[in-house]
């Protein structure tokens, strides 16, 4: 059908999608723009005071150096662990059984892996006998049990781990479907010409990788930025977790001040801009 | 030689034992929260599950109480009811217009198509977050809030620029000379589109049917922000949340809890993987 397809008839298949991108997305985030200059009840300009509550207050601080944290080693764990599983995986003989099972938590709720964790770091005092398998770990190792949700920052490292535990297996599938996609011929002749396992991965493995790489990547920043459930489940941001997305629930309900988490959307978005970019930018040069 | 010989190649041994810990790191948190979901209270609070592990056969330790008592008086019975309601309408309206609008944009041609497509690539960079106030004043406007209708509707809202987005990148791959042929022998718009467009693309749809499905299932937030405190139509992320709050500490009412919420993803995990794996990749693998 390369001929032009006059009248209503594209309306009739575009039309209702485009309607819905307005009314749920264009016009909604116009609106978050102009809320986040506004007061509480978005009745009184402000200026930009709400901003200033996102870059000044100690709350909002916290909660960007949090984010930071899960930036960081979120990031890096999930796709350094599940490149690792992806190479390492290919070498063991029940290669889609393992991979099955690290890439289940995928398939279930952030919130039911908040209650598994939760009861992972379970905590009694000393003496009592543990029912968190971590501590008891601890205990037979002749440590002292931990309050793994309450110390901060062992806290936020808690919570990254179950971030962890969600997120590795995507990044494993993505990356080994990448690696078997590497020309054998390719390593198998520099191993002939002497490459260490190290210098093939080096070489070879992450330059042939690397759009998969740049996907998982900017995938998982995206992700960090956005966290919300784990934290919502597991501490509800007390002790020292707070994140962005978590307070912009709290600015919403628990404080119905309109202006402050319009704000905080507004510059969550801005920070998500350029990754997203990356994103698709990869995407669109595969598809 | 030996030295030599170790240092470039890692050792079977050693990826086996890596692979192995892993594969147990990630089973070991969800054979526990099994086991006591399936443990009575009073062994629950005073001994680890890992205790049932030295004689794991004895069946009296087991009971079926504690998932009586959430389906019950826990209402999970309920949420479990409306988490299939929400799910349903928020997995097919979503698809159904995605593949019209995906369908116009990759095979009608028509003025506004670069537009459009545009609009719709520019859309999976916004957050819902920036979406989240007007529509929920929106909602509560017009009494949608609250109500299965308006979780369909704004499921369908969030879920249409990454649909559009894969099943775009696959109509894209089918070949024009079919659609023209089709044309030519006087076939409508409609039935290239129900006759050619949907039977070639069922790999891609059933990917995309999944992803949502899951994603839907396992979603808090939107069901937070839209459904206000109202546990009759809450779906099981959010009562199972509350009741994270609520339970505290009971934990065997809380494991089967949250094993009741990961069933059904569960099952379709391991039943439909491979098309699971396709849709989070989205667009960047072809069908």
């Amino acid at each position: 059908m390369k001929r032009k397809i006059g009248g209503v008839t594209p309306l009739v298949y575009v039309g209702p999608a485009v309607l819905f991108l307005l009314v749920y997305q264009v016009y909604p985030a116009l609106q978050t723009i102009y809320f986040s200059f506004m007061d509480r009840r978005s009745q009184a300009f402000v200026g930009l005071d709400n901003y200033r509550y996102v870059f000044t207050s100690s709350v909002m601080l916290t909660a960007f150096r949090n984010n930071l944290l899960w930036l960081i080693f979120f990031t890096a764990g999930t796709v350094g662990l599940g490149l690792l599983f992806a190479i390492l995986a290919d070498r063991v003989k029940h290669e889609s059984l393992a991979k099955s099972v690290i890439f289940m938590p995928m398939a279930i709720s952030f919130v039911g892996a908040g209650v598994v964790w939760k009861f992972m770091y379970a905590y009694k005092p000393p003496g009592s006998e543990q029912i968190g398998l971590l501590n008891q770990i601890l205990v037979v190792l002749g440590f002292e049990p931990k309050g793994w949700l309450l110390q901060s920052p062992l806290n936020n490292f808690a919570l990254i781990a179950v971030g962890l535990w969600i997120w590795t297996g995507y990044c494993m599938v993505i990356l080994s479907a990448a690696y078997k996609a590497i020309p054998k011929e390719l390593m198998e002749a520099a191993q002939v010409d002497g490459a260490t396992d190290l210098q093939v991965f080096r070489h070879i493995t992450i330059p042939e990788m690397r759009p998969a790489l740049t996907m998982v990547i900017t995938t998982m920043l995206v992700n960090v930025l956005k966290i919300f459930d784990i934290i919502y489940v597991m501490t509800n941001g007390n002790f020292g977790t707070e994140v962005i997305a978590n307070r912009m629930f709290k600015e919403m309900f628990q404080f119905a001040n309109t202006g402050r988490a319009s704000a905080i959307a507004v510059v969550l978005f801005l920070m998500i801009i350029p990754i997203m970019y990356a994103n698709i930018r990869q995407k669109l040069r595969e598809g | 030689m030996n030295g030599q010989r170790l240092k470039r190649k890692l050792p079977q041994v050693v990826i086996n034992l890596v692979v192995l810990i892993a594969v147990l790191l990630w089973f070991l948190p969800t054979l526990g929260l099994l086991i006591t979901s399936f443990r009575p209270a009073s062994d629950v609070a005073y001994t680890g599950w890992w205790t049932v592990l030295t004689s794991p056969l004895k069946f009296t330790q087991y009971t079926i109480e504690n998932y009586q008592a959430v389906l019950s008086t826990g209402g999970m019975l309920t949420a479990f009811r409306n988490s299939f309601l929400i799910t349903i309408g928020g997995t097919v309206i979503p698809v159904f217009l995605a593949s019209l609008a995906a369908f116009g944009l990759s095979k009608l041609h028509f003025g506004a198509r670069g537009f459009f497509y545009g609009l719709i690539v520019l859309m999976l960079v916004v957050p819902s977050q920036m979406t989240f106030i007007p529509v929920l004043k929106l909602y509560n406007m017009l009494s949608l809030s609250g109500t299965f209708v308006g979780l369909w509707l704004v499921h369908t809202g969030y879920g249409l620029p990454f649909s559009i987005f894969m099943l775009h990148t696959f109509f894209q791959s089918l070949p024009d000379e079919l659609f023209e042929a089709a044309h030519i022998d006087g076939a409508s718009v409609w039935t290239t589109f129900v006759r050619l467009a949907i039977p070639l693309s069922v790999p891609a749809l059933a990917s995309l049917v999944i992803f949502q499905f899951l994603a839907v299932w396992n979603d808090l937030l939107v069901a937070l922000i839209y459904l206000g405190g109202h546990q009759s139509v809450a779906p099981l992320t959010m009562r199972l949340s509350s009741l994270v709050g609520s339970f505290g500490q009971d934990w065997h009412l809380l494991t089967a809890a949250a094993f009741i919420s990961m069933v059904v993803p569960l099952i379709v995990f391991f039943s439909l993987q491979k098309y699971f794996v396709r849709g989070l990749m989205g667009g960047a693998v072809k069908g």
